[in-house]
């Protein structure tokens, strides 16, 4: 295999999974979008206590994705690893902390001696619901509109502010970005309380408030997008970098099978809400949490391919970061793509226990059992 | 770049770091060894059906959760360290980890994630049999976890199946078995996962021994101690035996780290190990560093010689021969030589850049005939490509004492903890164990031992491999995230508080659920 397939394919091959990655993150980020309205959404204790739980069952796997995520990037594209974390130092270090706190929060919450009393863990999990996704929204909006660094002959990262990335919210398409990614986790967090807890007051509740979320995410993602289009970017040709008018613009339309991709996404999304809010389905996360994915994957594979810079530097072009000259070595990307053949794999039992573990809904009389409770 | 570096921008990056490794280890081991713990007694409880298994396997399990949160969350830290505070590092070694890093990623990682979920939430949603597995399969999970990491670490300690490549600036990895079955990592993958299980067999037999004392729940506890008895004095045979292994293999790849945990200054044959001893300051110097000496030492005559390669005869270079160097038959190259040919090694790659940059394909071709291709160059000079930043010689050494008693503590530690699983073991078997109080509260006390034998042996690994990062490639110095000094300093006092507010709430649940005792 090692001399039947090129380096270049490699190198998208690997992109594409980070996409892939990202769209699981993203969708799973529903958690945290759920976390972000435990103070609003229930009426009672035990509605906010359903809630957790329900939320509570699978926090471990967008943790585990965020982790997988941040180790794939690290292994594909060390590079970006280094310039970005390391330069970008604030803003990684805040989705960090967003993160810690949420990872005890559903374990401790409801436990005796817990020090710092129910009330601390669920602000830790409100803080995780909101600055988590929009965090993580606006620096991938750096992927499009680019940060100032260098690189010097060892590769080593001088970054060009001495905020160390947070200048990222002065940008109005970052930040549009970071919101219509909070706005949606919360969209997808409202579906997923909808489909899996069995309290008809909660699930009314949720509905009405999908709406104004629903309209938030599409003001936020329109505004990104739209602006997006009319936006210029970097072109590598033949290893040298120049500033393309309408770069993304360009990308959708040479690349029609990525604008598919988003299209498809975007239907999703306004499927799931439409099916919701309308008609009252209780299905709707399964069609926003596939358009979740694919809008995702459709972002990156925009940002990524077609020799656009997918890490611009707008202080030293040179230094910016494409899939080319960011990813490992043709031979540790060879051997983890044998490793990648695991993936569909392991999705399905994840799928599996999904689905075993999910029968049911949630509902009060879980709490009271002998099973494990948040 | 180097010789203005900021030191205390290093120092403050490596207290980050080791703060948030410590606070890891902290809670990973419990969760290696606790999780086959709970596995083995819920089989128990699925092979007889008796309840009361249950109710112990639920107890233990709870304590599990509870330690398993925060060894997620200082884990993610670990992960985005590399990033934020060693990104010089992250490129350069960038291609070695990723595929052991993408393996853990994609089958440990979500093997642990899915399967605790089902073990904490599937009590009544699926078959005993498949929670039995869901458990089983959450310490295999945890254990492989473990495994991938470790791997890399040990590829910091030796770095194997790599070459450098000019064009990147860094090690490609052209040989992944050699990476995966480095000798070092299979030392330290099964010493790091045998010590977990000893902790979480003395943390078990520990608490259990609390009920005894105050005579409750004596099923729990006695059922329990015979568990983590048998299951500790397996493992920790297999920790001294991993040890003792991991100490020929030390002699070999790192021979100053070697001889800085033994406080070995003057290489020879028949040379003695120190059993225990304690240090002090000679008033002897190489360059700007004392000599230590001992005020106190026991020794073992010529034992050093032998664990290296079972030979009395064998000589064993004490860390003033590794640095000046030696000219007899044992030949080694002094420090300064290294320094000054990797200074050389530098520049060629330097002047490769340029030539890169200007793509002047001709002399890059030459340049790689002559040196980054030619064997001779290879291991005379890149492989000790770090050493250019070395300012003297004896900057090459590690910190002696800490080395040093890191160790010491920790291998007597050890061979107490074999003490304590077997006569924890007889006295269980017996059936007396609940009338030697003093036992009990012995095996009660050496929970806090445990945690620290366990922090030492990182310690040992990590003090002792300075001032290298990468073992000869690349020192911390090179290898930090050119931030200032002040932003590390915050994120180091942001990360402290926090640890240690949720250590604080940790422990007060885990004492509350112990003193609560089992649902009944």
């Amino acid at each position: 295999m090692t001399t039947m397939i090129s380096y270049a394919f490699l190198q998208h091959y690997w992109w594409i999974i980070i996409s892939v990655l990202a769209g699981l993150l993203v969708f799973l980020m529903f958690v945290q979008g759920g976390q972000s309205l435990i103070f609003s959404l229930p009426k009672t204790d035990l509605q906010k206590t359903l809630i957790v739980n329900a939320l509570g069952r699978k926090w471990e796997f967008t943790f585990t994705t965020l982790v997988t995520f941040g180790g794939a990037f690290f292994a594909s594209f060390p590079l970006f690893y280094a310039t970005s974390f390391g330069g970008a130092y604030w803003v990684w270090i805040a989705i960090l902390l967003s993160f810690i706190v949420q990872a005890i929060a559903y374990e401790y919450r409801s436990k005796p001696g817990n020090v710092f009393g129910q009330k601390t863990y669920d602000i830790f999990l409100f803080i995780n619901g909101a600055l988590g996704p929009f965090l993580i929204g606006t620096a991938v909006g750096t992927f499009f509109t680019g940060s100032n660094f260098s690189l010097n002959y060892m590769f080593s990262v001088t970054w060009g502010t001495a905020w160390h990335g947070l200048e990222a919210v002065l940008d109005a398409r970052n930040v549009a970005l970071g919101l219509a990614v909070l706005m949606l986790t919360r969209c997808n967090g409202l579906l997923y309380l909808i489909n899996t807890i069995d309290d008809d007051d909660l699930a009314a509740r949720s509905q009405s408030k999908l709406k104004f979320n629903g309209l938030a995410f599409l003001v936020f993602f329109l505004f990104f997008a739209i602006t997006l289009l009319f936006s210029d970017g970097l072109t590598f040709k033949d290893g040298r970098p120049g500033v393309e008018d309408f770069k993304y613009l360009h990308n959708f339309l040479q690349m029609p099978l990525v604008l598919l991709i988003f299209l498809l996404g975007v239907a999703g999304v306004l499927a799931g809400l439409f099916v919701t809010i309308f008609k009252g389905s209780r299905k709707g996360i399964w069609y926003s949490g596939a358009g979740t994915v694919l809008t995702t994957i459709a972002l990156f594979l925009l940002a990524g391919f077609n020799n656009t810079a997918f890490y611009p530097s707008y202080s030293e072009f040179v230094s910016s970061l494409t899939i080319y000259n960011s990813s490992s070595s043709k031979f540790t990307l060879t051997a983890m793509t044998y490793v990648s053949f695991a993936i569909p794999f392991v999705l399905a039992y994840i799928w599996y226990f999904w689905r075993a573990m999910n029968s049911k809904k949630v509902n009060k009389e879980d709490l009271e059992g002998e099973g494990h409770v948040y | 770049m180097i010789n203005n570096m900021d030191l205390s921008l290093v120092d403050w990056s490596r207290a980050q770091f080791a703060l948030t490794a410590i606070y890891h280890w902290i809670f990973v081991p419990l969760t290696l060894g606790l999780s086959f713990i709970v596995a083995i007694m819920e089989s128990i409880y699925v092979k007889t059906g008796n309840e009361e298994w249950k109710r112990i396997t639920k107890f233990w399990m709870t304590l599990f959760g509870i330690n398993f949160a925060l060894g997620v969350a200082t884990g993610i830290i670990l992960e985005f360290e590399f990033g934020t505070n060693w990104s010089s590092y992250s490129w350069f070694v960038g291609d070695i980890f990723g595929a052991p890093l993408a393996i853990e990623g994609i089958l440990a990682f979500f093997i642990e994630s899915t399967f605790v979920a089902v073990m904490f939430f599937g009590w009544n949603k699926v078959s005993k049999k498949f929670h039995l597995a869901s458990t089983w399969l959450v310490g295999i999970g945890a254990n492989l976890s473990a495994l991938w990491i470790l791997v890399a670490n040990s590829w910091m300690e030796h770095p194997v199946g790599m070459v450098f490549n000019p064009d990147t600036a860094r090690n490609e990895m052209v040989n992944f078995w050699q990476v995966l079955f480095n000798p070092v990592a299979v030392d330290k993958f099964t010493h790091t996962v045998t010590s977990g299980f000893l902790l979480a067999s003395i943390f078990v037999l520990g608490i259990s021994a609390w009920y005894l004392l105050k005579k409750r729940e004596e099923f729990l506890a006695r059922k329990s101690m015979l568990i983590a008895s048998i299951f500790g004095l397996a493992a920790t045979l297999l920790v001294a035996f991993t040890g003792d292994n991991s100490a020929r293999t030390l002699a070999k790849v790192q021979p100053i780290k070697f001889a800085a945990m033994e406080a070995h200054y003057y290489g020879k044959a028949n040379a003695d190990l120190t059993a225990f001893g304690i240090l002090k300051k000679s008033d002897k110097s190489i360059g700007d560093q004392k000599i230590m000496d001992f005020a106190f030492r026991v020794k073992i005559p010529g034992f050093l010689s032998v664990i290296t390669n079972g030979e009395k005869s064998t000589f064993v270079p004490g860390i003033i021969d590794l640095v000046s160097g030696t000219d007899d038959s044992t030949n080694i190259d002094p420090v300064v030589n290294k320094i000054q040919k990797a200074k050389v090694a530098n520049e060629i790659l330097r002047y490769y850049t340029r030539v890169r940059l200007l793509n002047d394909k001709e002399t890059m071709r030459d340049l790689r005939k002559v040196y980054f291709d030619n064997p001779k160059f290879i291991t005379d000079t890149l492989n000790y490509i770090g050493y250019a930043y070395l300012n003297k010689p004896e900057d090459s050494i590690p910190n002696v004492p800490i080395t040093f008693y890191a160790f010491h503590i920790m291998v007597v530690l050890g061979f107490f903890f074999i003490a304590l699983c077997a006569v924890a073991l007889l006295l269980v078997l017996r059936g007396t164990i609940a009338r030697h109080r003093w036992f009990l509260i012995i095996a009660l006390f050496s929970i806090p031992l445990a945690y620290i034998a366990s922090e030492a042996g990182w310690v040992l690994a990590e003090v002792g491999r300075q001032p290298w990062i990468i073992q000869d490639l690349m020192p911390v110095s090179r290898a930090v995230t050119q931030v200032s000094t002040g932003s590390v300093i915050a994120t180091f006092i942001i990360f402290a508080v926090l640890f240690t507010g949720l250590l604080a709430a940790e422990v007060s649940i885990m004492v509350k659920q112990i003193k609560t005792g089992p649902k009944h």
